[in-house]
Formats: structure tokens, C-alpha cells, sequence
């Protein structure tokens, strides 16, 4: 009975924990930023940005923080080319964000090349170049002496790496940023309704560049997580493998609000665990389920929600529109 | 001395591209006084408030606030400068709360909760001190549209406006709600705020303002007290000719009922926003729907023509029934015979990168008259374009100009020409002269009016109630989706039909709507 | 305004031109960061795609694949969809032709095969868009992520037909059989031969000249039918398009089975018409690319099959590039790719004002100071 526990509850659930964090940084970084009026395909092309920039960074330093800093450092700039093009030039945002999508994962492989030889990947990371984990007091007796519950305490919640730990902080963090603070309340307006803001004497496209300056550091975080943070020490050309997209469908799924999204996030993690669980396991009736299907999980679980639960969610009104004064 | 002077402006000039909007104006707006600028769609009034309230940048010129000179690069400068203005279309956000609407840019801190206490004191001194009342915590979407702009104009008095703008305020109200809010501006005035009342309703002018100027065509043509002009005055100003007000009307009698609404109810997530709608449109008549916009005629008219569906009761449009069942669109309502001229000709009636012979076909681009087989017969097509731009005087008589380069006169042209040449036997006509300058104001109600006298039913949807008035043999009120009164033209005026459009009966009113009586 | 004096050519060729020029500066600089001298670089582009008649082949043969990734994008383009998913819908009609060739092709003739090719292709991709367009149109979810999202599905669903189904029995290679001659689309150099045209053989083949039809046949369905009016319409004001009595759900429908349709067609030039077998990962990248050339040939069929042969060109060139400098890296055409696209698409307008300016000043008319778009 425990052993069924453990190993199809737990852990499990454990592994979503880790499995999320990535979904969850960007889905808050996707928040931002659609909130202020920016959708952002980007997200990908940011978060594969910041995956090498941190692993780049940490390879050759030797320091974590430093790729973490070098991640958002990266990602704030590929940021601020979206806003060029998409608030500054009013471009399609859309367009820009798969031209950045493509830029990056041509420019993360050439670059990684050129500096590792390594057909693209990143030196694997040791000892100080990742970051650790932080276990809670007291975990291992209590996962030992408390029955059931106390591997929640042991396992799902304690033992894993500082990033992630930071990484949901993220998520109150940002509740009160966006609905207690002036800054907060400004881009939220932006997003609804940008003359307003304008006639109101504060600088919409000002707005947009800060809000895409956050999303920037948050999927800097995301990346830095994906690539050096958790059981993974390098970057793999292409790692993302499209978390940037499911992170967005997540995000309409928690109506653009910073605690719903994270239980989107824990649904796709949760049944990625699950997915990855079953792998090679017999199933009564059908055999083992073929790894490509496995794979396949995520993605359909995305069109899933998109089509399924949400009918249809109310964006920030102004998502998608670049803003010019109107004439007459 | 010039400091008894609020606002000045010497030679302000702006231009976008090749169109002139505002040549070198001058305007001298005395403190303490209301004063009104009027002129026709397109004379350049709102681009003038929008250089003094920052929006744009004047190409050339002086603005003097009391006496001294202000470079105004944004609102921030205008707000400072103590300039508040209240838009036409409201600036608010929506799903925000009045308090957080009015706290928005001087929110007093980073931590809003602290700024919010403040906030909320102050606002609710405004309130009292004018008159403003409403609740801080409503939420703007929530709140009739009265109360919103009362929100606006709290808004600018909370950053400490002197100068208090106010562009087409009156569009959405009720009279009723228009005489408060005159009375709100009178008030507003005799404290030592100074107003300026952008309009086009020259009644509004003549009841509310000390002074007027008039725009024509990007220039200032006048400045005159306004004891001292009239409506007919001041149009002959705005169109730079004489203008008329009423248009003929033939008397005759209505012929068969051509449109039949019985019992329509339209539900929406459970929320009924036309409730149990009974009327009847005759051959030969135009009934004119009158309502403050929102309450559910646009809504008709769009069940009507066929754009959305319905929940209960029967339309007869033509001698053909329509149940909640039938599957209808708009091609199948203009194959009954039903024109539709929409309310919104940019949103709906016009698509602006399409050229005029694409706009013309608009609804009707499946007919085998414009098609050969799988193309579309382009030759015939533009001929036929050009035959009807020259028949109605569209200007410029171009087939292959891109819709978005007519002007708004023209562009209302093109959309009734297209719906009339089809020769409908039932009009459904919504704000046909929306936008759209006097000149061709007087061209467009003599067709509708040539419609009626040829015999066909028009029903006429309008927040104008002058031209509901002038135009309509019947007029019914709508109000929260419901047929609130039904009178004869003759017996309409504008308090009566202002009571009605509030929901308030007058005595002397029929307020149940007969069936036909006649046989 | 005044764009009306401006004279078309000017937003069709001079901006264009502007952002491509802007592109392959932008690319120049990332060859000096390499360690190679863009010029020398060019000139082995050059070179390698136009310099003999192999080169021609390849180049075109790379064109046909983008005018059919391209016309997709466009015609979803036309009704404000943006089909991201010409990758996967390019993909997924590779399993139709195979199924199609290994099944069929041992019993029906050479001239009956053709066409059904052509409909399986046709059919699996239009298949594979249909229900994003389905969800987009009646439950309003994105068809930018839905779109992506199929591409990965595709590529998982593939990959299991090609390990566990087509793939013969005693092969390691993740390979389906190859398929009967008479499924296989004639060579160009063959059929020059025929004619007593010399040609060096290269991969190019008659889906060129189908691809040119296509691209004709787009030209008359979105400017001259009653069809494709709906689609612009519903693309430039969707209520609009329902006042004029245009179905939204049909039309967003119509479009994307269209636009997943020619997006199929792409495996007729690299399955039926060079590779002869269903191979992993086989249309590698050219869907996205389709965007790109979408975008530069500004969504119109003459501008696409332009631009096609440009990033034909590239394609060539860039194979020539890395064979000649083994140092650069084959993403660098990527990375061009995404260049153009950030230039053509999203900051298409970056120059517009400037070389209109300079067009006014030039025909003598005063420069206007202040477009409406400035602040």
C-alpha cells in the first residue's frame, strides 16, 4: 500500500513539481505581458535564450548565480528587440514573436558550436555551477515516521533546488505586484484600455517596455530553471520542445490570473509525470503504450484546454493591438 | 488685459499628410464662461481639442493659459497646465473600479492600497461639492452610461482642472440626463471653472453656452455671444450656405404591413435584452425607433436583418415568417427583400481596404448577376459600380478607390446606395447620418424620405431625436429592450419623447402598443 | 492620405528590398563573428546556386517546396489566420502519398497515380488543419498554438507510423519502404531529355511547374471568386463579413483546409518526386520557412514565388557555403530566415516612412513633416 503511495502519488507529484516550474515562471512572464496589451509568442525564443545564456554562462564562470544573471541579462535584451519591433514599430506581434523564436534557436546552436564544439550543447555542469537543493528541517525523520503524509513533507516539498523554491515565490510575488501596486494597477489598464492610460498622462509604450522588461526577467528564471536549475547541468539545441506555447495555453486556462495559471501549470506537469510514469508499463488491455504517444501528452493536453474548458476566456482587451493616437 | 482670457490660442496650425485640419485658429475663451465650438464632422474641432490637451503637437502657433505662454507636448503638460477633458468616447477602463478609473496616474504611492484611502476621501469631497454622486466601488462596465460620464468628469476635476473640455457629451444621453448635466456645467461655471462644449447640436448651444466659435472646414469662421445668434444662424456658418431643417413629407396612407414583430424576445447568457417586442412596419411608412443608445435597438436591427439569432416570438419580414428555429443570415434576409443600412458603417457596412466596386457587391456578392461561373464577372461589376457612383453623386466617381479614402459623407453614400439600388421592399435603417456633415445629412434624409414616399417600410433606429422626428409617421420608445410607448409623429416632442426614453411615462401617452387596427 | 500618391511599386519592391537588404546585413555580421568574409561568402552562394545548371536544379527544387509552404501562409494570412502548423500538415501528407504509393502503386498505372497523389496529399493536409480551424472557429482557441502544437503531434504521430508501421521488417533506418515506379513524379532532366534538352540531373522535377499552376490558380481564387472576396473580407473586418452575410465558421474553415491542402502539396515534390520513400523529419524546416517567404513575397502569389526562388537560392547557396567553410554552421540560413522575417513582417514599416519620404522629395512634392503614425 505504501509502496503503491509512494510511487504512484508522491513521486509523481514530486516530479511536477519540477516539471512545472519551468511552465509556471513563463506563464507569469506571458501574464505581464499580455496584460499590458503584448502577446507574446515569444516565449519560447526567450526561454531557449535564457537556457543557453545561463548554461554559457555557468560553463565558463563556474557559477550559477552568474548564469542566472547572465539568463536574465539575455533575455531582457531579446525582450527589448520584441519591443522595438512590436511597440516602437507597431509590427505584427505575432510575426515578431515567431521571427524571435527562430532567430534564437538558429543563434543559440551557431553560437554554441562556435564556443563548445560540442555539436551545440553546453559542458556539463558541476559543483558550484549548479544550484543546490535546499532540504527542509526535519524531512528525512519526518518522511521516515509520519505515515503518508509525511512524504508530502519529504519528498514533494522538500529537497529540491533553490531555483525552484524561488521560482513559486514568484507566483504571490506577483499577485501583489499586479493588483496591489501602482505599477500593477497602470499595466493592467494598459491592457484594457491604452487611451486611457495615455489621456491619463502616463506613457503606454513606456508601460509596454517595463512590462516586457519583467517578463523578460521571468523567463530568464524559467530558462536558467530548464537548463542548470534542476536535474539537467547543460543546454540541448532545442530544449524548449515547445514549453513556451503550452506555458501560454496554461496562462488563457488561468484567465491571466497568477494562482489559476499555476494550477494550469501543475495539470500539464502532473500529467507529464504521469505520462513519463507509464512508460514501458503494461496497461490491462492495451500493452505498453508506445513512447511516441507518451511524448505526445503535453501537446494534446494543451489543444485540450484550449478547446475544452475554457469556451472562451476574456483576454486583456487590448491584446494584440499596437497602439496609435487615432485620428478623429 | 489678457489674463482675463482662460484659454488663448494664436494661429494654431496642423496638418496630417495632405489634410489640413486646423488653419492658423485663433480662440480667446473667457475664465468663468461656457463656451461652445461647433462645426460640421471634419471641421477640425477635435483635433483642436486634442493639440490643447496634448495629444497631438500643434505644427505651428501659441497656446496661452491665463495669460501665460505652455508648451502642451502631452498630458501630462496639460494636466498640469490645469486642463481637464472629458472624450466623446470615454476614457475609462472598463473592468476597474470608479475609485481605481479616478486614482489612475496620481495614485499617490507605489503601495496602491495607502494611495486608495486617500483617493477615496478626496473623491467622495467632489462628489459632494458638485453634485457627482456616484459609488466609488461600482464597476465602470456595471454603471449606465449617465454615471460613467459623470465618472469622467470627476475624474479631470480631481486632477485640479480650471479648464474643463467636453467633447460631443451628449451623444449618449437622455435630454433629461443632458439637462442635468447642463445644470452640472452651469454650476461648474459660476465656481470659476471655465468650459469649453465641443458640439455639433446647435439646440445644445443655444441652451447651455455664454459664447460660440465656429469651425468650417479646419479654419475659425466665427466668434460671436451666443444671445446674439441662432440655430439657423450658426448652421449657415458651419455649411457656409443656407441649410434646411425639415425635409417633404407626402401625406398618404400606409399600405400592407410589410414587417411583423410579434412577442420577440433576444437572450443572451441568460440576461433578456429584448423582452416580448411587438410591432408593425407598413409599405409606404417609417417608423422610428427612439432610445437612448443600449437599449436594445441595435440589437433589433441586427436580429432583423438576419446577424444574430433570437430566442422567441416570430418576425414577418415580406409575407416570410421567421421563427427562433429558422436558420437565418443576412443572405437569406436580403433575398426576402430587406435592405439594411448598418449603424456603424465601418464596423459593418464597409470594409475600408476594399475598393468601392468590392464595397458595392457587399452582401449581395453571390448573385449571379456579378458572378460567371466560378469568377466573379469584374468587368460588369465595375460598370455597374460606376453607373450608381455617378446616380448618387459619390465623389470622387472612382470604382477603384479604396472605400477608406471617401470621406464620411460619401462613404454613408455608398452604403445606402448599395442597399437601395437592390430595391428592397422593407429599409431597415440604423444612424444614417452618423458622422456625416449637414450637406449630405440633407441629401441622405430625402432619400429615406423617397423610400417612404415609393412605398416601402422603413423602420429608422436613430439617437438623434430631431431626425427621428422629422423623418418618422410613427415613432416607438425602446427602453431595457422593451417597447416603452408608441406615438404618432405629429404628437412627439422632444420632452415627451425624452420622459419616454428615461422610462418615464407621460400622462397623455399611449403606453400599450395596439395591434394593426386597421384591416 | 498620402499613400494614395504613392505609387504601388514602392510597397511591393522598393520596401521589400529595403528589408532584405537590412536582413542580409544584419546576417553579414554575424559571418564576420564566425570568421568569414561575407562577401566571400556570398560569392560562394552565388556560385553554388546560380552558377551552373546543377545549381539552377537545386535552387528551383527548393522553390517548389517553399511556393507550396508559402501559398499556405498566405491564403491563411488573407483571413487574418496565421497557419503556423505547415510544417506538421506538410508532414502528415506524407503519410497519405506513402500510403497512397506502397499500397496503390504496385496495381494502378503511372497516369492514374498522379492525380490520386495529388488528392492524398492534398487531403491529409487539409486534414491535419481542419481541427485547429475547428477549434479556432467555434471555440475561439488560437490558432497560433494550436497550429504548433499539431506540428509536434505530428511529428510524434510520424514517428510512430515510420518505426512501427512503414517501416520494413530487417531495416533499422526509420524509413518506409521505397516506393513503386509508378508512383514516382518525373525527373526535370528526364523530361528535357525526352524533348533533347541537356540537363544535369538534379532533384528538380515537374512539381515545379505544378507548383507555378498552384500559384496561379491562388491568384484567380483569392482576387477573382466569389470565395476568396469572403475570405479578404472576413480577413479585414470580421463584422463586416457577417453583415455581408459571410459564415465566419465556413469561411475560417474554407481557408485553413485550403492552406493545410497546399501545404500537402509539398510532399509531392520531396516524396513523390525525389526521395521516393516517407523518411523522418522530411520536410525539415521548409514549413516555417514558409512563413518567411509568405511574408516577403507579401502574401501575394507573384511576390511568393519570387521569394521562394530567393530562399531557393539560400537553401543552395547556403549547402555550397557549408561544404566550401566547414566552420559555418547550416543554422545560419536560420538565422537569415528569422531575419527576414523580423524585417519583413514585423518591422515591415521601419522604412516605409523613410523611403516614402525620400520618393516625394524625389518627385519634387514637399515632404510631409508628420504621419498620423508618429506620436
Amino acid at each position: 500500500m505504501l509502496d503503491f503511495w509512494f510511487s504512484w502519488v508522491i513521486l509523481p507529484l514530486d516530479s511536477m513539481m519540477r516539471l512545472s516550474t519551468p511552465l509556471v515562471l513563463l506563464a507569469l512572464a506571458g501574464m505581464f505581458s499580455e496584460r499590458s496589451g503584448v502577446v507574446n509568442i515569444a516565449l519560447e525564443g526567450k526561454l531557449l535564450a535564457a537556457a543557453f545564456a545561463s548554461a554559457s554562462a555557468a560553463a565558463v564562470t563556474g557559477s550559477a548565480w552568474i548564469g542566472l544573471l547572465a539568463a536574465i541579462a539575455t533575455t531582457i535584451m531579446v525582450a527589448m528587440l520584441h519591443g522595438f519591433a512590436t511597440i516602437t514599430h507597431k509590427g505584427d506581434q505575432i510575426v515578431s514573436g515567431m521571427a524571435i523564436n527562430i532567430l534564437v534557436a538558429g543563434i543559440t546552436v551557431i553560437l554554441g558550436r562556435l564556443w563548445f564544439n560540442q555539436g551545440g550543447q553546453t559542458p556539463n555542469l558541476r559543483g558550484d555551477a549548479r544550484f543546490q537543493g535546499i532540504d527542509f528541517p526535519g524531512a528525512a525523520w519526518i518522511q521516515e515516521n509520519v505515515p503518508f503524509v509525511g512524504s508530502v513533507y519529504g519528498e514533494i516539498l522538500s529537497g529540491h533546488s533553490v531555483m525552484l523554491y524561488l521560482a513559486y515565490l514568484m507566483v504571490p510575488i506577483s499577485w501583489y505586484v499586479l493588483f496591489h501596486t501602482r505599477f500593477g494597477l497602470r499595466l493592467r489598464a494598459v491592457g484594457e484600455n491604452p487611451a486611457a492610460v495615455d489621456t491619463a498622462g502616463i506613457s503606454v509604450v513606456a508601460m509596454r517596455y517595463k512590462a516586457l522588461v519583467v517578463c523578460g526577467i521571468l523567463a530568464g528564471f524559467a530558462g536558467t530553471y530548464l537548463a542548470i536549475g534542476g536535474n539537467t547541468a547543460q543546454f540541448m539545441p532545442n530544449m524548449s520542445a515547445g514549453k513556451g506555447y503550452i506555458a501560454l495555453a496554461a496562462l488563457i486556462f488561468g484567465k491571466w490570473r497568477p494562482v489559476q495559471a499555476m494550477m494550469g501549470c501543475f495539470l500539464f506537469g502532473l500529467l507529464e509525470a504521469y505520462a513519463i510514469r507509464l512508460q514501458g508499463v503494461e496497461i490491462m488491455g492495451i500493452g505498453t503504450v508506445p513512447v511516441q504517444f507518451i511524448e505526445m501528452v503535453p501537446y494534446v493536453l494543451t489543444v485540450v484546454l484550449l478547446a475544452g474548458f475554457i469556451g472562451r476566456a476574456n483576454p486583456p482587451k487590448s491584446v494584440g493591438v499596437p497602439y496609435s493616437k487615432e485620428r478623429e | 488685459m489678457t489674463d482675463s482670457y482662460a484659454i488663448e490660442l494664436q494661429g494654431i496650425d496642423k496638418k496630417f499628410g495632405d489634410v489640413h485640419a486646423n488653419k492658423a485658429i485663433d480662440l480667446q475663451v473667457r475664465k468663468g464662461s461656457i463656451h461652445g465650438i461647433v462645426g460640421e464632422n471634419g471641421a477640425g474641432k477635435s483635433t483642436l481639442m486634442s493639440i490643447i490637451y496634448g495629444f497631438y503637437r500643434a505644427d505651428a502657433g501659441h497656446i496661452r493659459i491665463n495669460g501665460k505662454e505652455v508648451r502642451i507636448n502631452g498630458s501630462q503638460d496639460a494636466i498640469a497646465a490645469g486642463i481637464g477633458m472629458v472624450h466623446q468616447h470615454f476614457m475609462l477602463v472598463e473592468n476597474f473600479t470608479v475609485l481605481e478609473n479616478v486614482m489612475l496616474g496620481t495614485e499617490g504611492g507605489a503601495a496602491l492600497d495607502k494611495g486608495k484611502v486617500a483617493a477615496r476621501a478626496e473623491l467622495e469631497r467632489l462628489e459632494r461639492d458638485y453634485g457627482l454622486e456616484v459609488d466609488p466601488d461600482a464597476i465602470i462596465e456595471e454603471l449606465p452610461v449617465g454615471l460613467q460620464q459623470r465618472v469622467e468628469i470627476l475624474k479631470a476635476l480631481y486632477r485640479g482642472a480650471e479648464i474643463l473640455i467636453l467633447d460631443e457629451p451628449t451623444g449618449v444621453l437622455t435630454p433629461q440626463e443632458t439637462e442635468h448635466l447642463f445644470k452640472i456645467l452651469k454650476a461648474l461655471r459660476d465656481q470659476g471653472t471655465t468650459v469649453i462644449l465641443i458640439t455639433h447640436k446647435l439646440r445644445e448651444i443655444m441652451a447651455v453656452t455664454d459664447h460660440v466659435s465656429v469651425m468650417r472646414q479646419g479654419g475659425m469662421v466665427a466668434h460671436v455671444d451666443t444671445v446674439d445668434t441662432d440655430r439657423n444662424a450658426l448652421a449657415e456658418l458651419m455649411v457656409g450656405r443656407k441649410v434646411r431643417f425639415t425635409v417633404d413629407r407626402i401625406a398618404h396612407d400606409a399600405g400592407d404591413v410589410r414587417l411583423k414583430v410579434e412577442n420577440l424576445v433576444v437572450e443572451r447568457e441568460g440576461v433578456r435584452l429584448i423582452n416580448d417586442l411587438s410591432f408593425e412596419v407598413r409599405a409606404g411608412e417609417i417608423l422610428g425607433v427612439a432610445g437612448v443608445s443600449g437599449n436594445g435597438q441595435s440589437l433589433l436591427m441586427k436580429v432583423l436583418a438576419g446577424i444574430e439569432g433570437f430566442t422567441s416570438g416570430k418576425i414577418t419580414l415580406n409575407g416570410h415568417e421567421l421563427l427562433p428555429t429558422t436558420t437565418t443570415s443576412p443572405l437569406v434576409v436580403r433575398e426576402m427583400g430587406v435592405g439594411h443600412v448598418p449603424e456603424d458603417r465601418h464596423k459593418m457596412g464597409l470594409i475600408n481596404k476594399f475598393d468601392a466596386k468590392e464595397a458595392f457587391i457587399m452582401g449581395y456578392h453571390k448573385s449571379d448577376k456579378y458572378n460567371k461561373g466560378w469568377l466573379q464577372d469584374k468587368k460588369f461589376i465595375r460598370q455597374d459600380t460606376q453607373e450608381k457612383m455617378t446616380t448618387w453623386d459619390v465623389r470622387p466617381d472612382d470604382p477603384d478607390l479604396k472605400t477608406a479614402s471617401f470621406s464620411g459623407g460619401n462613404q454613408q453614400k455608398i452604403v445606402i446606395a448599395r442597399e437601395v439600388e437592390k430595391n428592397p421592399d422593407v429599409f431597415l435603417v440604423g444612424q444614417p447620418t452618423r458622422g456625416v456633415d449637414i450637406g449630405a445629412i440633407e441629401f441622405i434624409h430625402k432619400r429615406v424620405m423617397d423610400m417612404r414616399n415609393e412605398g416601402k417600410a422603413v423602420l429608422l433606429v436613430s439617437v438623434e431625436l430631431d431626425e427621428i422626428m422629422s423623418l418618422s409617421d410613427r415613432i416607438v420608445v425602446m427602453y431595457a429592450g422593451n417597447i416603452v410607448g408608441e406615438l404618432k409623429a405629429e404628437a412627439a416632442d422632444e420632452k415627451t419623447l425624452g420622459l419616454m426614453m428615461a422610462n418615464i411615462m407621460p400622462d397623455d401617452v399611449d403606453t400599450t402598443v395596439k395591434e394593426s387596427a386597421h384591416e | 492620405m498620402s499613400s494614395q500618391r504613392i505609387p504601388g511599386w514602392i510597397n511591393y519592391a522598393v520596401v521589400p528590398l529595403a528589408n532584405i537588404l537590412m536582413a542580409f546585413f544584419v546576417s553579414a555580421l554575424v559571418f564576420v563573428y564566425v570568421g568569414v568574409d561575407p562577401i566571400d561568402a556570398a560569392k560562394v552562394m552565388w556560385e553554388g546556386a546560380f552558377g551552373y545548371s546543377e545549381g539552377w536544379g537545386y535552387t528551383l527544387y527548393y522553390a517548389t517546396g517553399f511556393i507550396f509552404t508559402g501559398l499556405a501562409v498566405s491564403i491563411a494570412f488573407h483571413c487574418q489566420l496565421f497557419n503556423i502548423g505547415g510544417e506538421g500538415q506538410a508532414y502528415f501528407a506524407g503519410l497519405g502519398v506513402a500510403l497512397v504509393s506502397l499500397y496503390l502503386g504496385d496495381v494502378l498505372p503511372f497516369w492514374l497515380m498522379m492525380p490520386l497523389l495529388i488528392i492524398a496529399a492534398g487531403l491529409f493536409g487539409a486534414g491535419w488543419a481542419f481541427i485547429p480551424a475547428y477549434l479556432q472557429a467555434k471555440r475561439g482557441s488560437h490558432i497560433v498554438i494550436t497550429t504548433i502544437m499539431f506540428n509536434f503531434i505530428a511529428a510524434s504521430i510520424m514517428a510512430y507510423f515510420l518505426v512501427e508501421v512503414l517501416k520494413p521488417p530487417m531495416s533499422m533506418a526509420p524509413e518506409s519502404a521505397v516506393f513503386p515506379v509508378s508512383s514516382w513524379i518525373p525527373k526535370m532532366h528526364d523530361f528535357l531529355g525526352a524533348f533533347g534538352y541537356e540537363m544535369t540531373a538534379t532533384p528538380l522535377n515537374l512539381t515545379f511547374i505544378f507548383g507555378l499552376i498552384c500559384a496561379v490558380l491562388v491568384w484567380f481564387f483569392l482576387w477573382n471568386t466569389r470565395w476568396g472576396y469572403e475570405i479578404r473580407a472576413q480577413g479585414f473586418n470580421p463584422s463586416a463579413a457577417k453583415y455581408a452575410g459571410i459564415d465566419p465558421i465556413k469561411i475560417t474553415l474554407l481557408t485553413m483546409a485550403v492552406s493545410g491542402m497546399l501545404a500537402g502539396f509539398f510532399a509531392l515534390n520531396t516524396l513523390s518526386g525525389d526521395m521516393h520513400q516517407l523518411k523522418l523529419n522530411y520536410v525539415a524546416g521548409f514549413g516555417f520557412t514558409g512563413i518567411a517567404v509568405s511574408l516577403m513575397g507579401r502574401n501575394h502569389p507573384v511576390g511568393i514565388v519570387l521569394a521562394s526562388i530567393l530562399f531557393g537560392f539560400l537553401y543552395q547557396g547556403g549547402a555550397e557555403l557549408a561544404f566550401e567553410f566547414p566552420g559555418i554552421d547550416s543554422k545560419i540560413i536560420v538565422v537569415l530566415q528569422g531575419l527576414i522575417i523580423l524585417f519583413s513582417g514585423a518591422l515591415e514599416y521601419m522604412f516605409k516612412p523613410s523611403i516614402e519620404k525620400l520618393y516625394l522629395k524625389a518627385t519634387g512634392w514637399r515632404a510631409d513633416k508628420e504621419e498620423a503614425q508618429n506620436a
